[in-house]
């Protein structure tokens, strides 16, 4: 059994990616030795091994110079129909790739490949949140360019997701209109775990009493550094400015790894 | 239920120690959880139950210690403690705060026989 995903596990629906299983770990089971009653000091952060396989993948992403975005929000707030257009319209500038987590199908990356850009399923089963062991096997299936985006469209669920870290660049929670603008105050661990806020769906405003002020008033209670851009996936308002958050991050990112090399090629 | 990974990877960190000290029973396991965090005692013990069947926690008791929540008012300058994610400062009401402690999920010790 994996102790980080539960990968392998007999009793829960296993994990898979592109419907194949994940390859699991094995249990050891070691010689017992009898002893007294003692205590161990431990002092171990639960979610250390998560944490481990995170900086993993980091350093991965860092070497294939990809710039990574982790996005969160409540089933249905339009994360694919977001990336959908997003792949679409930014496709020709740099590479976009994307991962996809859901508990079940394979609908989302369908979706994505058919917008022309790579895409990976990972189905968790029962499990509500992807973890970085997921994501560490994903790549392996992903046929992604470097110098470019990966979006990871997380589980659709506002709570769990945020304490699992897979070695993004940011989170960005995706909040859409038609959810009530206490959102941020009921889940404030997402919203500090985020560091963009899209409010999405924003074409329905005239159709929905949402006060756009105080959702963003409540978003900077649970994090006063959040950024917020307003836009809609279905009008395309607002999307130029996500676009250019994305391109300044893959500029961040390939620009850091140009100076790296030229370092090393002014010390060797 | 984010409850179940945390208490299979706690699970996991177990049978490793056993591994390590040759241990074969534990009878009781300290967990802090921190205020902050957003993991629930109750499920977490309730997942501890099933995760442990057939281990070497078997019947383990699960003690949960609680760590206040502590931030940094950048105003105030100064740690000042809270109860939840937020909250504002408890001295001056602003809620530009850094969280400092209160998100740990972590075993602190184990008791072995
Ligand atoms: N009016 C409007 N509808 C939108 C917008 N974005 C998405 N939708 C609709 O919202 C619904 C959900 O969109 P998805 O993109 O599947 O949402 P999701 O967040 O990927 O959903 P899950 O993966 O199931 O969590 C679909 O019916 C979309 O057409 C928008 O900007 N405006
Ligand atoms: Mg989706
Ligand atoms: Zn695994
Ligand atoms: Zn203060």
């Amino acid at each position: 059994m994996c102790v980080t995903c539960g990968c392998g596990d007999a009793t829960g629906q296993a994990t898979t990616i592109d419907g194949r299983a994940m390859a699991g770990h094995h249990h050891h089971h070691h010689p017992e030795t009898p002893g007294d009653t003692r205590l161990i000091r431990l002092e171990q952060d639960l979610l250390g091994k998560n944490n481990t396989l995170a900086a993993a993948n980091r350093r991965l992403f860092r070497d294939r110079e990809t710039f990574v975005v982790n996005l969160v929000s409540s089933p249905g707030s339009g994360k694919t129909s977001l990336l959908v257009r997003t792949a679409e319209d930014l496709k020709a500038r740099f590479p976009v790739a994307v991962i996809e987590g859901d508990q079940q199908t394979s609908l989302d990356a369908q979706r994505l490949r058919d917008a022309g850009v790579p895409a990976v399923q990972i189905n968790t089963g029962r499990v509500c949140h992807l973890d970085a062991h997921m994501i560490g096997h994903a790549v392996e299936d992903l046929d992604f360019s470097s110098r470019g985006v990966l979006f990871i469209e997380n589980v659709g669920n506002l709570v769990c997701p945020a304490e699992f870290d897979l070695g993004e660049d940011h989170k960005v929670v995706v909040m859409s209109v038609t959810e009530g603008e206490d959102k941020p105050l009921k889940y404030p661990h997402m919203f500090a775990a985020a560091d963009l806020m899209l409010l999405n769906k924003i074409d329905l405003l005239p159709h929905v009493s949402f006060d756009v002020e105080r959702c963003t008033e409540s978003a900077r209670r649970a994090n006063p550094d959040i950024d917020v851009i307003e836009l809609s996936a279905t009008t395309g308002a607002g999307l130029p400015r996500w676009y250019d958050w994305i391109a300044r991050g893959v500029g961040r990112v390939t620009a850091a790894s140009d100076q790296e090399d030229s370092v090393l090629h002014a010390d060797g | 239920m984010h409850e179940m990974s945390l208490t299979r990877s706690m699970v996991g960190i177990i049978e490793g120690q056993a591994a390590t000290h040759g241990f074969q029973r534990v009878s009781r396991v300290r967990l802090e959880i921190g205020e902050l965090s957003c993991v629930d005692p109750e499920a977490l013990t309730f997942c501890f139950d099933a995760a442990t069947r057939d281990t070497v926690a078997e019947g383990a008791t699960l003690a949960i210690l609680t760590v206040p929540g502590q931030a940094w008012c950048r105003d105030c300058d100064m740690a000042v403690p809270i109860g939840q994610r937020g909250e504002p400062c408890p001295r001056c009401g602003d809620y530009r705060l850094q969280i400092r402690a209160g998100d740990e999920i972590r075993i602190k010790d184990l008791e072995v026989d």
